[in-house]
């Protein structure tokens, strides 16, 4: 980190640090002295692992954001949410369908959502996290699963909910539910499957296995792509 | 933390370059010339980055030094009274780590009939499968064949890949994809159920199948969410820091370690895999990663210890596209499909200097030399190299609406820090990407110590000495799930008798004779970024 990068002061859980700049809230706490155990995964705004909440200070908003995909501001009063109890209902798959009644059954508090949007507002990742809930209720599985795809399930919604939905793991389920009963299998696959399970492709292999390097190499460079 | 002023007079450049390079192809590189940009700029070749191991069964063979740092380290077992009489957990199969490979191998050995338990040092899920954007591969549209998925990875891998490992692949990789569309996993389909396929680099079909730019994410989060509906214990935040051996050398357990309470905890079991991912964190050659933060190269330290020899463990694999500016996105992975989709990596005179879907190696290649030989990088206030990926392009080719549909966690990626890709281009370098070598497996995962199994990152063989986009999602599903029902197979042979850690005590014997002192332990659990 070059010397000349401006530091700003930020809190962690209180506690005042000087830091450069430019880093993110996790670059920011490393270079404070953190050794992550929880709060750290992938560093890339995938795994949902560092689930932040701070205020700027002397506002009164509470805001959100992902560690590692957000910027350090000066008065960044900031903690983590590393882990939030949230249930998820177990289930098999193939027994269940894509009904009301069958999700009723795994998430009853779904049902008593409030419209309150708190979900929607808090999300990291810009989700419609609210509407995703609406369609699991009317039924429409095809919409919530297409809605909730980009959740990192980081558990904010869950963390503001007053009636205690837990959004992510239900927006999974409906997805689930979307591309094992909804979505039309692959005939191409199932065709693919049947042709290897005749042993279609065995011969085609095993003489690319015999083959030296050399004919290897010959085959490689003159392969036609489409 | 948008462009600078100086950076928006250099896209003006790209934006004026733009139109004539639309619908032009540039050309490939011949044979001769990718074998002489590897040589001269790939860091593999640089031999200052690698040395000479001097313990173990492989002693002699070449590691890339922080590798070698790990491999030539003390137990952190050394001096810690344990009983290993007791055991916290008795399961019949043991999979260390808890990523893709781990989660598939859990689930196959449980369907398989054996008591499993997954071990894993962070969260389950928290691993490079969670990262891995663009897709997977598998033969399957009629134009296609599994024998030429088949040469294009040998190709790919320098035609140094295990021949039945790669076979394997290719035959299993259809009946993988058949298994996520069976559980669930929502890949992206056209309205007959078809799956959308693009090319990869080193492709010479399209068969990269995706599930948005959320790929491994939605694999990842389907299988840990399956796992848990069948109630598969997990065990989080619990590293395994040694494998417990019986009386014959056989893995049997491991000592986990509680990262929380600091307590070491004894697993039991008749058969143990090993799926703990590759490598990043450890910074080979100070190249910044893509890689997940528990990416230390955990399991192969202890497979190695434990007697398991490696394969290609001095072949890394460097992705072309990096994110290089703003400053925090340094190193995260710009997805291949973004190059599949049609951007082209262009210098700073707007040019472009490498065919966009060369293999991995050969493009990052090519991009080091533009910047290291040639000069013609993009010059960037944080001093870093890069050039430009001409990510605009994709919505001339593709129509508007593109990016936002196909690769929309890039799209929010850039946009957190003030830069919108369908508008401008981006900003990249190699980064420090996978191991494409690991401990050596044959085509049931099983390692050369009896009843230890590899599976996923860790494993190597399988890619030769180049991995091709969309194949590690494959390898890890194919060899997670073989390793999953062989151990639990195995399992059914073994009766327990008492354990011993006597092989770390030689191991530290072996590393004392050669003169390797120090207070260096290993595995590394986790990497160390704080302030210096």
């Amino acid at each position: 980190m070059s010397a000349t990068i401006p530091l700003i002061d930020i809190y962690v859980m209180g506690k005042q640090y000087m830091v450069p700049e430019t880093l993110t809230i996790i670059e920011a706490m490393e270079y404070a002295g953190y050794h992550f155990k929880r709060g750290c995964g992938c560093r890339a705004g995938f795994c949902g692992a560092c689930a932040t909440v701070y205020r700027m200070a002397g506002d009164f908003e509470l805001k959100v954001g992902l560690a590692c995909q957000t910027k350090v501001e000066p008065g960044m009063y900031l903690t983590q949410i590393p882990f939030f109890p949230g249930r998820k209902a177990n289930f098999d798959l193939e027994e269940i369908k894509p009904s009301v009644a069958d999700f009723a059954q795994l998430y009853p508090e779904v049902f008593r959502c409030l419209g309150c949007s708190s979900c929607t507002k808090v999300c990291p990742q810009d989700i419609d996290v609210m509407q995703c809930i609406a369609s699991i209720q009317q039924g429409d599985f095809t919409r919530a699963a297409d809605i909730s795809f980009d959740c990192v399930m980081c558990g904010l919604c869950v963390s503001r909910c007053p009636v205690h939905i837990v959004q992510y793991n239900a927006a999974l389920t409906a997805r689930r539910l979307y591309s094992r009963h909804i979505a039309p299998p692959s005939s191409q696959l199932k065709r693919r499957n049947e042709e290897l399970k005749a042993g279609d492709f065995e011969a085609g292999i095993q003489e690319l296995m015999k083959a030296d390097k050399e004919r290897l190499q010959e085959l490689y460079n003159s392969r036609d792509i489409e | 933390m948008a462009y600078t002023a100086q950076l928006k007079e250099l896209v003006k450049i790209v934006e004026k370059t733009r139109p004539s390079r639309v619908g032009v192809d540039h050309p490939r590189m011949t044979p001769e010339e990718r074998q002489e940009v590897l040589e001269r700029f790939h860091p593999d070749f640089i031999d200052e980055g690698f040395r000479r191991i001097r313990v173990g069964v492989d002693k002699g063979s070449r590691l890339p030094q922080q590798m070698a740092d790990i491999f030539e380290s003390r137990s952190r077992l050394d001096g810690v009274e344990l009983d290993l009489s007791k055991s916290d957990y008795e399961v019949d199969v043991l999979v260390i780590g808890g990523g893709g490979a781990g989660a598939a191998a859990a689930l196959e050995a449980h369907g398989g009939g054996a008591s499993v338990m997954i071990a894993t040092k962070l969260r389950f899920g928290d691993a490079n499968t969670m990262m891995a954007q663009g897709g997977i591969q598998a033969a399957v549209k009629a134009n296609d064949r599994p024998d030429i998925h088949y040469l294009d990875i040998m190709g790919g891998g320098r035609f140094e890949n295990i021949p039945e490992l790669v076979r394997a692949a290719v035959l299993d990789a259809p009946q993988v994809i058949a298994w996520l569309e069976k559980l669930g996993a929502m890949f992206d389909k056209d309205e007959q159920g078809n799956m959308l396929a693009i090319h990869g680099g080193g492709t010479s079909r399209k068969r990269m199948h995706a599930a948005r730019d959320y790929t491994g994410a939605e694999i990842m989060r389907t299988l840990r969410d399956e796992a848990y509906n069948r109630e598969i214990k997990v065990v989080e935040f619990c590293p395994a820091v040694e494998l417990l051996l019986d009386a014959k050398g056989r893995a049997a357990g491991a000592v986990l370690f509680n990262l929380e309470t600091e307590e070491y905890l004894i697993a039991r079991a008749k058969t143990v895999i090993i799926a703990t991912g590759g490598s990043g964190r450890l910074h080979f050659q100070d190249f910044p990663t893509s890689n997940h933060y528990g990416a230390t190269a955990d399991g192969l330290i202890l497979g190695y210890r434990a007697g398991a020899k490696t394969i290609y463990a001095d072949s890394v694999q460097y992705h072309p596209t990096g994110g290089a500016y703003p400053p925090q996105l340094l190193g995260l992975l710009v997805t291949e499909k973004t190059r599949g989709l049609g951007a082209t990596p262009l210098n700073v005179k707007g040019e472009q200097f490498v065919f966009h879907l060369e293999t991995r190696d050969v493009e990052s290649s090519a991009i080091i030399r533009e910047c290291q030989e040639r000069k013609l990088g993009v010059p960037l206030p944080t001093g870093v190299p890069a050039v430009w990926l001409d990510s605009p392009l994709i919505e001339i080719i593709h129509g508007e609406g593109t990016i936002e549909r196909q690769l929309p966690a890039m799209l929010r990626q850039f946009a957190r820090f003030d830069v919108d890709i369908r508008k401008d281009p981006m900003l990249i370098y190699p980064t420090l990407h996978y191991q494409n070598g690991g401990l050596l497996i044959d085509e049931h995962a099983r390692s050369t110590v009896e009843n230890l199994y590899v599976a996923g990152e860790a494993a190597g063989g399988i890619h030769g000495r180049n991995r091709l986009m969309g194949n590690s999602l494959l390898d890890i599903l194919v060899f997670g799930r073989r390793a999953g029902r062989d151990a639990a197979a195995a399992s059914r042979e073994v009766t327990p008798g008492p354990v011993s850690l006597e092989h770390v005590q030689s191991y530290q014997r072996e590393l004392e004779e050669a003169g390797i002192t120090g207070d260096r332990v290993s595995p590394l659990l986790l990497p160390h970024y704080t302030h210096r």
